[in-house]
């Protein structure tokens, strides 16, 4: 049997002067480094983001408070909202899915690395375009200010009657911009699967985090681009007088919210497919176990993905829409319950019986599979159309998606950053400060949102910058407050832990972590070509077979 | 590949872990037990799980519904769960094998996908139900009709029948089950979008520009129930507070006769009213406020004509009192700051007589 | 581990994937498609919506000649593939100018309309629906137009440069993909508003 040995190199640059690595990395087309901006970009926007949410937090402390005004309130949760969608969650996506998506497919780099860096510097852009309107504001003539008009900017509120100067504008075109980007980045990741992969990695071969971010790219050509659709039409309003959304010319505030939400409820899918991804990378690794049921996890995620074109509507449920409308919005909101608990279902199984090995990335996936099952389920009652004429716009909705996004999507988002911290920076991350930032994380998740749900069953709407006391709020509000400084504390943990691993840590290696994708088999981190030799793969786990050549995948798969 | 009995085990285990899970579920839930409608909340609560109407019933119901079964999933995905997590865990003193690796299940992915549709079928029935019965009821011809605008950042009421214009607070009879007497209100908006809710009454209805929207209600129990406005509709939309009196049969009679009158002209004016009058009706106060019976007819603002039956000014955000009167119209941004009431820039003299004048509206 | 051992398999069939740049262009145009079913969707709700102005069917006249001359650059540029495929790059140059020619006479008739709109008729994107959306939906897709005839543009000068050779053939076919695209657009488009919305 003739083996060859592939020597790889652990590839640390030596130092050159700043000024060459700053116009490396300015001018890269390489996805590793790229997805790393991406990665680094959304991370700094997680903190402005969350500094965001701290202001909200410590003005709803108490009624009547006087923290911040009602003015600059409305921008927080406006810029709080539209940052952490599209300058925090998308962008670590986008990069997680650059950076692993060729090392997985046995590819040398995405299809097209010119694109895919001017995807990345124009959601950047978009970003630094959104967050200028901060000092464009106050003293610079009609500039206006920040956005307060929420991050799904209803109609007719944008209009140039009610939303005066340029604030509203910084939102549209910022993320006009940034739109381009994402649709961008979609048509590379969709190209790079279909062409790039390696010889002997069918469709039914490639990791999961590969399929479903296949998933995620469909989603987002159809879905951004009827959001990009209604800002061009808003900015038409806006800027040459047209009538769209102008309801005082018999324009549609309602045709507004369908075409948001035909991008807002998949972009929500969007972001959450790729956690799963995360998850479904990592918690195999860790139970020692290939993912339970890979077909119907695949076909789970693609019913998602279709079906979560037609529920839209849910998020209009108060807006006066017939029963009959009400209806069908409501069975397709519980229709798609079923393929995602079918994929909670097939995570259970894949730890059912194996191994846990109970380290940081696997702490944060355990507890996402914890909470997004509550979220799924707080999910379900919401899709109830006359249960969410109650709790629509209210806290219980603020509460539930915050569960979705910050406990599903974000702590899986935590588990990958362990996991591949390695891979990306060839060093190990500090398990004993892993744990403490789990820990310190997860106890102010569950302080704020867990008790977010009760004001909202109590009345209290979304987007109020105070509250009347005496009617049951209190108590409720200020617990959610102090569970914020817990996850700053947890935050402030990983921030440091990443910073100090990076040049203390101890040295991965190659596959610090024993698992069975083609990324592990690179050095840590990868060399700029990835790959000597492209690989050939015969099963789902190709390093599987090669560690165990008496027992592999590709006789039982 | 799994064993009959290792099975058999692991499910007497599951058992067991399923009472400590329905236990630690149902002691978390007592925690946050005030929810429920328990003494320990203000009896001002707008807690949607003591509905005193119709609507807001059926939907009680059905959200009793819904949470048991959500309930029920909870518990046992949750010690699934918690069970594999927690038994499954390497030991210390691992063998250093592998686990045997399996790679699915049909018949289990069958069963745990006909379950849950099963579930969402009938889920969806109720629901179903719900919706329809909600949305469809008739209106008898004894139903109060009301007009409600929503303006930024004040609710307008109008009574066409019974020749009624008021603001903010919404007085309407109490509905008695055996010759109902609800009220059914068209929604409207002269501005941006709102949400009339008020919780213990029915669910939330959005009021949209170019758009008429219906809903009702039949309280069944006298009071005063709170709400606010809940579609985000610009800055001051915190303090577009609603209450809604619900006033016996007589009550009710005697609030429409005494809404329907226009200003009285009280037999005793003191100077300071008289000289407020002229004040109002000679500056800008009547291009936004209607007095009836009065030159003043501006529809921008609120219908002052019976301000002083009102418990609140500026929609809830403060009490109707002599102090807070005349501070909203010497600077509203100290009440409301960023609503749509200008400071009136009066002097002193002039401010004292309007307050004098508006107090005699009642 | 430094090294890691592979053996390279024999493939029994050859891996043969789809070209990137037809899976790149074919994605591109699914965008494309789901914004200009947005701007379609505004149209056709908005019909009869107009609370005053010109109607449609008091100003709009059937552009017969304009549509003519896009759709057949359709089959001018599909000839020109052809024809550089076939290693034909002089037959290329020409089909390919043709193309050229109608896109701009198509691109100067919608000039002239909206001119006519405008200065006789009175309609601009701010009298009322109608031509709120019919600026929108008609610009957009002349938009495209534009961006595509700036690209034949382009590849004109190359090819008189004498730079076109046959191995671009596989790029012309992939450009040509996005001129069908906004071709098909424009059969779309005159339904909804020269004939369904009139």
């Amino acid at each position: 049997m003739a083996t060859e040995s592939i020597a790889l190199t652990n590839a640390r640059e030596e130092s050159r002067p700043i000024g060459t690595i700053l116009h490396d990395w300015v001018t890269t087309v390489d996805h590793k480094r790229l997805g790393i901006l991406y990665i680094l970009y959304a991370l700094v926007f997680l903190v402005i983001g969350g500094i965001e949410a701290t202001i909200m937090r410590i003005q709803l402390i108490v009624p009547h408070n006087h923290f911040v005004s009602p003015q600059v309130f409305n921008r927080m949760f406006t810029m709080h909202g539209t940052t952490m969608i599209f300058f925090v969650a998308m962008p670590i996506l986008f990069g997680f899915a650059n950076y692993l998506i060729p090392l997985m497919i046995g590819a040398r780099d995405m299809a097209f690395p010119r694109l895919n860096a001017w995807s990345f510097w124009l959601t950047a852009f978009g970003g630094l375009l959104l967050y200028f309107s901060f000092i464009g504001g106050n003293g610079l003539y009609g500039a206006g200010n920040a956005p307060d008009v929420g991050w799904f900017a209803y109609a007719p509120l944008t209009a140039t009657a009610f939303s005066v100067g340029h604030s509203t504008d910084f939102w549209t075109l910022g993320l006009l911009v940034s739109g381009f980007g994402s649709i961008g980045t979609a048509v590379n990741i969709l190209a790079t699967i279909i062409c790039l992969r390696c010889p002997g990695m069918t469709l039914g071969k490639m990791p999961l985090l590969v399929w479903l971010n296949l998933v995620m790219a469909v989603m987002v050509l159809l879905a951004v681009s009827p959001l990009t659709a209604a800002q061009m039409m808003l900015s038409l309003d806006r800027f040459l007088g047209a009538h769209f959304f102008d309801t005082q010319a018999g324009g549609s505030a309602v045709l507004w919210m369908h075409f948001f939400w035909i991008f807002g409820h998949p972009e929500v899918y969007v972001l959450v497919i790729p956690a799963f991804a995360f998850a479904s990378e990592i918690i195999p690794v860790f139970s020692r176990k290939p993912i339970f049921g890979y077909p119907v996890m695949v076909g789970a995620t693609i019913c998602i993905g279709f079906v979560g074109f037609s529920v839209w509507a849910h998020h209009m449920f108060t807006v006066g829409m017939n029963s009959y409308a009400n209806t069908f919005f409501t069975i397709t909101t519980m229709v798609i319950a079923v393929p995602t608990g079918i994929k909670i279902f097939n995570w259970i199984a894949t730890i059912w019986g194996g191994k846990i090995i109970l380290k940081t990335p696997m702490l944060f996936c355990i507890a996402f599979l914890f909470q997004f099952l509550i979220a799924g389920l707080t999910g379900i009652m919401l899709s109830a159309a006359p249960f969410n004429w109650q709790l629509g716009n209210s806290y219980f909705v603020v509460a539930h998606f915050h569960y979705v996004i910050v406990g599903g999507i974000l702590f899986t988002l935590f588990g990958a950053f362990y996991y591949w911290f390695p891979k990306m920076s060839g060093r190990m991350y500090n398990e004993t400060l892993g744990k403490w930032h789990f820990w310190l994380f997860f106890i102010g998740f569950h302080l704020t949102f867990d008790f977010m749900h009760v004001p909202g069953l109590l009345g209290m709407p979304r987007r109020i910058y105070t509250y009347e006391p005496g009617l049951g709020w209190d108590i409720w509000n200020l617990i959610c407050t102090i569970g914020v400084f817990f996850q700053i504390a947890g935050t402030a943990v990983f921030v440091g832990n990443l910073l100090w691993s990076y040049f203390k840590g101890k040295v991965a290696g190659n596959d610090p972590w024993d698992a069975w994708t083609l990324e592990w088999s690179t050095s840590s981190p990868p060399v700029e070509y990835n790959f000597a030799r492209i690989p050939v793969v015969k099963s789902r786990r190709p390093l599987w077979d090669i560690k165990h050549p008496e027992d592999p995948d590709w006789k039982y798969e | 590949m799994v064993q009959r009995t290792l099975f058999n085990s692991h499910l007497r285990d599951l058992a067991s872990w399923m009472k400590w899970a329905l236990i630690i579920v149902v002691g978390y839930l007592l925690v946050a037990q005030p929810v429920f409608g328990n003494f320990q909340n203000p009896p001002q609560t707008p807690n949607i799980f003591k509905p005193e109407s119709t609507p807001a019933h059926s939907i009680f119901h059905l959200s009793l519904f819904v949470l048991t079964i959500c309930a029920v999933i909870f518990v046992i995905v949750f010690s699934l769960l918690a069970y594999s997590v927690i038994k499954f865990r390497k030991r210390a003193n691992d063998d250093g094998r592998e686990p045997a690796p399996i790679y699915g299940s049909n018949q289990i992915e069958l069963a745990w996908t006909v379950i849950p549709v099963l579930i969402v079928l009938v889920l969806f029935l109720a629901t179903a139900r719900v919706i329809h019965g909600i949305q469809q009821a008739k209106k008898p011809p004894e139903a109060i009709e009301v007009i409600a605008i929503g303006h930024q950042f004040w609710w307008e009421f109008r009574y066409p029948d019974l020749g009624v214009v008021t603001a903010n607070e919404l007085h309407v009879p109490v509905s008695d089950p055996a010759h109902p007497t609800p009220t059914f209100i068209t929604l409207l908006s002269a501005d941006t979008d709102h949400s009339f809710w008020v919780p213990r009454l029915a669910g939330k209805t959005d009021l949209i520009p170019n758009r008429e929207n219906h809903m009702w209600m039949d309280p069944n129990e006298p009071g005063i129930y709170i709400g606010q406005c809940a579609q985000y509709c610009g800055t001051q939309h915190a303090k577009m507070l609603l209450r809604v009196y619900v006033d016996s049969p007589d009550k009710f009679k005697q609030w429409i006769q005494e809404q329907s009158k226009p200003a009285e002209v009280p037999a005793q004016v003191n100077d300071a009213a008289q000289e407020g009058r002229r004040v109002f009706e000679t500056t800008a106060c009547i291009n936004c406020h209607a007095v009836s019976g009065t030159v003043a007819d501006g529809r921008f603002g609120p219908d002052l004509t019976h301000l002083m039956s009102r418990d609140t000014i500026a929609s809830g955000a403060a009490a109707n009192t002599s102090e807070n009167l005349r501070l909203w119209i010497h600077n509203p941004d100290a009440i409301k700051p960023g609503s749509l009431m200008p400071a009136m820039n009066l002097n002193q003299r002039d401010l004292d007589a309007v307050t004098a004048y508006l107090e005699t509206l009642r | 581990m430094s090294t890691i051992s592979s053996k390279p398999a024999p493939m029994e069939q050859p891996w043969v994937l789809p070209s990137r740049g037809r899976v790149g262009m074919f994605s591109l145009i699914a965008a494309e498609l789901a914004i200009f079913t947005i701007f379609v969707v505004a149209y056709l709700f908005y019909i009869g919506k107009s609370l005053t102005g010109p109607l449609p069917k008091d100003v709009l006249e059937l552009p017969i000649f304009a549509s003519i001359c896009l759709l057949s650059s359709s089959l001018t540029i599909h000839a020109a593939v052809s024809a550089l495929r076939k290693g034909r790059v002089g037959a290329f140059s020409m089909w390919w100018f043709a193309t050229m020619v109608l896109g701009l006479i198509f691109l100067g008739e919608t000039a002239r309309e909206w001119y006519h709109l405008i200065f006789d008729k009175g309609l601009t994107i701010s009298t009322n629906l109608f031509g709120t959306t019919y600026y929108s939906l008609v610009g957009l897709h002349a938009f495209h137009v534009t961006v595509g005839l700036i690209c034949i543009a382009i590849a004109m000068v190359l090819a008189v440069l004498g730079k076109v050779k046959q191995e671009h053939g596989e790029r012309a076919e992939v450009f040509s993909l996005y001129w069908h695209f906004v071709d098909a657009v424009w059969i779309v488009v005159f339904t909804v508003v020269y004939v369904i919305g009139r």
